[in-house]
């Protein structure tokens, strides 16, 4: 499986990628892989200030939910419109048009607590 | 955890495998919605070996069956399938099962994996008219070949003319070379197709042998995950989701299959719950709003009041929608009815919608 060295990962199976102050947030290939077919996203925390490790909204696939969790603090600057029409990108293409949200960080510091690739690698035994 | 006699073949194909009812089963091999798109349009195979069998012999055995199941079992003939269920006595339901009559004193009962050993006790504590019960249920393979191609896919293995078996019927022949196999016009897709039963030592050569035959019409292995949407589509009960020990089987809409013309378990309470009117009803559903309502929802009304639960969900993949099954209150339990569903805190409106959610 492909997880990107230049991700940062969390136990929840979010990755983050960072540009500046801002962090982009998805979902990783095996958490897709272990939901299967993804057919709603569903994110009604554009503009909140939301915690770390608190929700930010759920992806719906064929047989299951999951709450998708914020790997750092910050406020929700908007998400991927894109997923409405074709969810299954998430599938595809989880680190690249299956992009979730942007954060605009509120903690950047909280990012040197998040996982390497090689690390969330080892987690999930891929 | 227990396998079936095709386990490895599934783990081969790189199915996804997840514990279900007991056993190792595959959910999914190349994903959920591609499969369910192959049984709608062409033909594929689904491993049920899970299920339980049991033979009923004797003299006695059309009484046993009468007493324990909802539906009339006199009037199958040979060869004929029923659908019914096993009242509890309580006024829920033991189980759904299909009644096969293979001879005047001999019957199949084909159950939920779930509930083997709960169905094998339950008839048994009722046989008291001497009818000789068989598990084979350890011993029996299952396969649904399902799909408008399954007649044309399967019939260079047998000499029974499949295309011309009618819905809920069967026959006992030689199939891909192996004899008295019970091939039986029934499924839990509606999408047309057969179960076959054979024992488990020939399990390997079946599987091998209905995918030689079927390569050429696209054949193609299909998990637990696409039988559940195929079914929901359909608004086909789930044991354990739509029906349960709670439920009656008036309520679930299973009316058609409770004949008060007969003596059986739970005739009396059941007959006096008609008289008396159904509190709730297990209605279908799509939703208007976006968001998927799954089983243990919380139904309310316009005004927020609870007044139901969801008991299974899911967006079709054939139609997009989201669909799925709730009781409901009675007096929303009409067709047209607006409600209302609670999705992680939210309101989400819905429709009731009578199943099937597909148009065949």
């Amino acid at each position: 499986m492909n997880f990107p060295s230049d991700l940062k990962y969390t136990k929840e199976h979010e990755w983050v990628r960072v540009e500046g102050d801002v962090a982009t947030i998805g979902i990783t290939e095996f958490a897709q892989s272990e939901l299967g077919d993804i057919v709603f996203i569903d994110i009604n925390t554009i503009g909140d200030s939301i915690g770390q490790d608190e929700i930010f909204g759920a992806v719906e696939a064929v047989k299951t939910v999951s709450d998708l969790f914020m790997p750092i603090s910050g406020e929700v600057l908007e998400k991927n419109d894109d997923l409405d029409s074709s969810p299954e990108s998430v599938n595809s293409d989880p680190y690249g048009a299956g992009w979730m949200i942007k954060v605009k960080m509120s903690n950047p510091s909280e990012m040197d607590g998040l996982l390497s690739a090689e690390t969330y690698r080892e987690m999930v035994g891929h | 955890m227990k396998n079936t006699a095709l386990t490895s073949v599934h783990t081969a194909l790189g199915a996804k495998m997840v514990p279900f009812a007991g056993y190792n089963m595959p959910v999914s091999y190349e994903g959920i919605i591609q499969e369910h798109h192959t049984v709608r349009n062409d033909v594929g195979v689904f491993d049920v070996s899970h299920m339980g069998e049991f033979l009923l012999e004797g003299e006695g055995a059309l009484d046993l069956i009468q007493k324990v199941t909802s539906n009339d079992a006199s009037v199958l003939i040979d060869g004929k399938v029923q659908y019914s269920c096993l009242p509890n006595g309580k006024g829920g339901i033991v189980d759904d099962l299909l009644v096969y009559r293979m001879s005047e004193n001999k019957y199949l009962l084909v159950v939920n994996a779930s509930n083997i050993e709960k169905d094998w006790n339950w008839i048994s504590s009722h046989n008291s008219f001497g009818v000789k019960m068989t598990n084979l249920s350890d011993d029996t393979s299952l396969l649904a070949v399902q799909g408008p191609k399954a007649a044309q896919a399967l019939q260079a293995l047998t000499q029974i003319d499949l295309g011309s078996m009618e819905y809920y019927t069967f026959q006992v022949g030689t199939f891909a070379g192996v004899n008295d196999i019970i091939v039986s016009a029934t499924g839990y897709t509606g999408a047309g197709g057969f179960e076959i039963y054979f024992p488990n030592a020939v399990a390997e050569q079946m599987w091998n042998a209905i995918f030689e035959a079927g390569k050429d019409f696209g054949i193609k292995p299909i998990g637990l995950g696409a039988r559940d949407t195929l079914r929901l589509e359909m608004g086909f009960c789930l044991y354990g989701n739509d029906i349960n020990d709670e439920t009656s089987p008036l309520e679930a809409g299973l009316g058609w299959i409770t004949k008060f013309t007969k003596d059986f378990i739970d005739k009396d309470y059941l007959l006096k719950q008609k008289e008396a009117g159904l509190t709730r009803k297990l209605v279908g559903f799509e939703m208007i709003d976006r968001g998927i309502a799954r089983q243990h929802c919380i139904v309310k009304d316009e005004n927020g009041i609870e007044m139901g639960e969801v008991t299974s969900g899911t967006q079709s993949p054939t139609s997009g929608k989201i669909i799925g099954m709730a009781y409901v209150a009675t007096p929303f339990s009409k067709a047209g009815t607006e409600i209302y569903m609670d999705i992680r805190g939210k309101l989400m409106k819905a429709v009731v919608t009578k199943a099937p959610f597909i148009q065949k």
